[in-house]
């Protein structure tokens, strides 16, 4: 192959630029391509901090201990060698973005601070405030701006991919992407791409993930032949504002800096929060699990508030909501919360420090993605996946702070492995498959656009995420995840009678929105079907007709592959190579 | 209370077509904000007398106002549309027409969508990075005062929304200038000890045409901020570094 090989990075968040940053160095040139510019990407919604066992605290924590909490808090569905690797690195991650001039919080010292977060008892969490996503990904943007002024790196912000050019072989060439102003559709040549395209919130209508949050790449990648692995795997967040557009995120750290959630012990009790005595109040966190209290991994939180909720009826003022209370918490640990607490102030309306917040849990991640090996690469030789679009990581449930790390270890791995890759790629035959895809493309396009229906994009959405919501988050039960794919069958159906209100082809956010949705219908399927097969309960995957975890029928990586049409599915023993699995259970009291 | 939101949306189809106004009746409901307001739009794209039209162009993405990329005039003020609420700008009678306009400083997309590149580019002339030598392992950073993070974190906070540079009455085109946002940037990354080596670059970036003598201290940048950063103190501690190493320069250049 040429000197110079041409790697492709899709999506500018923490993921992409560590994958860009790492090329780059290392004499590659990229062309970054993003749909918002990359400094707007959703890594900047992630407030509480990043894991890494540098035990700055005295407490003896670890690197082996961090890739214990990490496993046992995933239900030993991740494989266990990547995750090794991951948390053995977390370190050294924290001190490079120190060095990037991240402004970590500090200890009189002038040291890192770490705080608390879900699924450990060590104080692991580095942070900066409470918009800790924000600050890193700042960082690796800035660094990213520094290498593209040098010439190294070529920006395609406000594009969108649209799929992968693959040759006669099978091989990635380049991808098709569309320019979001003009409207033109295009190819890209490069030798490997990696795909950091985040998760995929919008198949459940309203979460707590950015509007681009859609998984259309990764859903356009597994309808052109990669592996699409645990997708019935969704963190649903213990704490979130439930909203009118989307579900803010309240985060873990509220609690790391002694958050207490409670409800009312009379579900009549009419009292304003703060005039009920503490003997009127139920901490069920802390009663239930007594080592952990408020910070058990989210899947065991918020299964918990789901049940105070709807099992016991215990919602306040019979409303899905409970109390996230920080108004007894000295004003040090308030002013680390000042991020999080200013939105809710700004979109509720209540002052947190004073009254107790009202949460509920929303749809926050996506532990499943694109199959990746332990080299980051998909079943498609040449694309490369990393951050929450891959799958690996996080297993079933994924522990707070552990997705910004996991963001930077995959593109760390990613970057170089695709830049070897390409560098022993042989020369493409033929034009590597381009003008066919493009074509392809196009046509996509032209139905849209030539299509005379009756059905409304943004209503078939809603239905999509209605359904999803309702059937396929903290509680699945069978007959519901097969309703749930006979509504998407059904909307897939009405899809071909769309109607676009507007077929202007200068930034016609729609026409795009549209194409997406195509995307999130079929990952959708993937999702609910997925967990229609894992007839046991593990992590989030919560099944009340089965709900003991299966480890000699479904200890196993869910591969879903686009066959006819349809998901076909297949099961991959998971990497136990390392911590033998043992029941998980956080109700011990010491 | 009246049970729809009376909205007028400025839209223009492409940068160079005229501008027009469309008038739109919304279905009220609790809670809602502009973002959620023009997804309404979007699921019935009707006008006030039901004539179809399209759906609204516009940026957005986390709806949380971290992102910066919601800026536009409502009721012609420059604001994040995801943290504004409806109740807030209807008026006491809730029944108050909202104006929504795209910000005017900048070239328009396409109804509420501009484009603000322009900041960005800032940001490279000024060098807005720590020039690390390289992402490998080379053991832990300097270390640092929490006073220093104190400082550090707020101008951390930009989210380069662009509403300091809307609202400057010296951000034009005439002056060049390249507003508070970029300004406070140079102060974050020349207080940061490994950053500080650039810090004279920096410096010679923000003199001379557009640079910080451009500030007339109307202040609008300060109360418009909605992350509130110090934007005057950083432009007022810059104006005295640049103007220090200016006569620094004059005597050794």
């Amino acid at each position: 192959m040429a000197a110079s090989p041409r790697i492709i990075v899709v999506g500018g968040g923490l993921a992409g630029l560590s994958a860009v940053i790492k090329i780059a160095e290392a004499g590659g040139t990229v062309d970054l391509f993003s749909i918002v510019p990359v400094k707007r990407s959703h890594s900047v919604c992630a407030q509480g901090g990043i894991n890494a066992a540098k035990d700055l605290k005295g407490e003896g924590d670890s690197v082996l201990k961090h890739f214990d909490d990490t496993i046992y808090g995933g239900d030993f569905l991740a494989n266990q060698t990547p995750v090794k690797a991951m948390t053995a690195q977390g370190p050294a991650i924290i001190d490079l973005l120190d060095r990037m001039g991240v402004p970590f919080n500090r200890t009189p010292e002038g040291l890192l601070d770490f705080r608390r977060f879900g699924g450990t008892l060590y104080q692991r969490t580095a942070f900066a405030g409470a918009t800790t996503g924000q600050q890193l990904l700042y960082a690796l943007d800035e660094q990213v701006r520094r290498h593209e002024s040098e010439g190294k790196v070529t920006k395609y912000e406000g594009w969108e991919f649209l799929s992968a050019v693959l040759d006669s072989k099978g091989a990635c060439r380049g991808i098709v992407a569309m320019d979001l102003r003009t409207m033109e559709t295009r190819t890209f040549p490069a030798d490997a791409i990696i795909v950091c395209t985040g998760g995929n919130g919008a198949i459940f209508g309203k979460s707590t993930n950015s509007v681009v949050c859609t998984g259309s790449a990764q859903s356009a990648l597994y309808q052109q032949g990669a592996f699409y692995a645990n997708g019935e795997f969704i963190q649903v967040h213990p704490t979130a504002i439930p909203g009118e557009d989307k579900l803010r995120l309240m985060s873990e750290s509220a609690r790391g800096e002694g958050g207490r959630v409670w409800v009312p012990r009379d579900k009549n009790d009419k009292r304003v929060a703060n005039s009920i005595p503490e003997s009127d109040r139920w901490y069920f966190l802390e009663e239930w699990y007594p080592k952990y209290g408020n910070l058990v991994p989210r899947d065991v939180a918020t299964r918990a508030i789901f049940k105070v909720v709807y099992e016991h009826g215990m919602g306040i003022d019979g409303q899905p909501m409970v109390y996230l209370d920080l108004t007894h918490l000295p004003p040090e640990r308030i002013h680390k919360l000042e991020g999080i607490l200013e939105i809710y102030e700004k979109f509720v309306g209540d002052d947190p420090r004073k009254v107790p917040m009202k949460i509920f849990p929303g749809m926050h991640y996506t532990m499943g993605g694109l199959w990746v090996d332990f080299n980051q690469q998909t079943n498609i030789p040449g694309v490369y996946a990393a951050g929450e679009a891959d799958y690996s990581i996080h297993g079933a449930n994924r522990l707070g702070a552990n997705s910004l790390l996991s963001c930077i270890y995959g593109g760390f791995v990613a970057g170089p492995q695709a830049l070897a890759y390409a560098k022993a790629l042989p020369a493409q035959q033929g034009d590597g498959g381009h003008a066919a895809e493009l074509q392809r493309q196009k046509e996509l396009n032209n139905q849209l656009l030539s299509s005379t229906g009756t059905e409304n994009p943004f209503k078939i959405w809603r239905e999509l995420g209605d359904t999803m919501t309702k059937h396929a988050t903290i509680i699945r039960y069978n007959a519901g995840l097969d309703e749930a794919d006979a509504k998407i069958v059904e909307l897939l159906d009405r899809y071909k009678n769309i109607n676009l209100s507007d077929k202007s082809q200068w930034a016609n956010t729609s026409f795009a929105f549209t194409r997406q949705l195509k995307n999130m219908l079929e990952l959708g399927r993937v999702i609910v079907q997925g967990a229609r097969l894992r007839d046991e309960s593990r992590g989030a995957h919560y099944k009340p007709d089965f709900p003991e975890r299966n480890d000699e029928k479904f200890l196993k990586t869910t591969k879903a592959s686009f066959k006819d049409n349809a998901p076909a599915f297949e099961f991959e023993e998971v990497d136990i190579s390392h911590i033998k699995p043992r029941p998980r259970s956080y109700t011990a009291t010491a | 209370m009246p049970s729809t939101i009376k909205v007028e949306i400025k839209r223009q189809s492409t940068p160079d077509a005229p501008a027009t106004t469309e008038k739109f009746e919304i279905p009220y409901r609790p809670g809602m904000n502009i973002t959620s307001l023009l997804g309404e739009i979007a699921l019935n794209p009707v006008d006030v007398t039901g004539k179809p039209t399209t759906p609204v162009t516009y940026d957005s993405n986390c709806l949380e106002e971290i992102c910066g990329s919601c800026a536009m005039l409502i009721n012609g003020k420059a604001t994040m549309a995801c943290s504004a609420l409806v109740d807030k700008l209807t008026g006491p009678n809730k029944d108050q027409t909202i104006t929504l306009a795209p910000l005017s400083k900048f070239p328009v997309v396409r109804d509420l969508a501009v484009d603000r590149s322009v900041l960005f580019e800032n940001l490279k002339k000024v060098k807005a990075w720590v020039p690390i030598d390289g992402s490998y392992d080379l053991g832990a950073g300097p270390r640092q005062h929490p006073q220093i993070q104190e400082q550090r974190y707020p101008l951390s906070n930009c989210i380069s929304c662009t509403i300091c540079m809307e609202v400057c009455p010296q951000f034009n085109d005439a002056t060049g200038f390249v507003g508070a946002a970029t300004i406070a940037q140079t102060k974050l990354f020349n207080m940061d000890p490994s950053g500080s080596v650039l810090k004279e670059e920096r410096l010679r970036a923000l003199a001379g045409d557009g640079g910080i003598q451009e500030c007339g201290f109307a202040q609008n940048c300060v109360q418009a901020c909605p992350k509130q950063l110090p934007l005057t103190e950083a432009i007022s501690d810059m104006g005295r570094d640049v103007f220090i190493q200016q006569v620094k320069d004059f005597f050794t250049r």
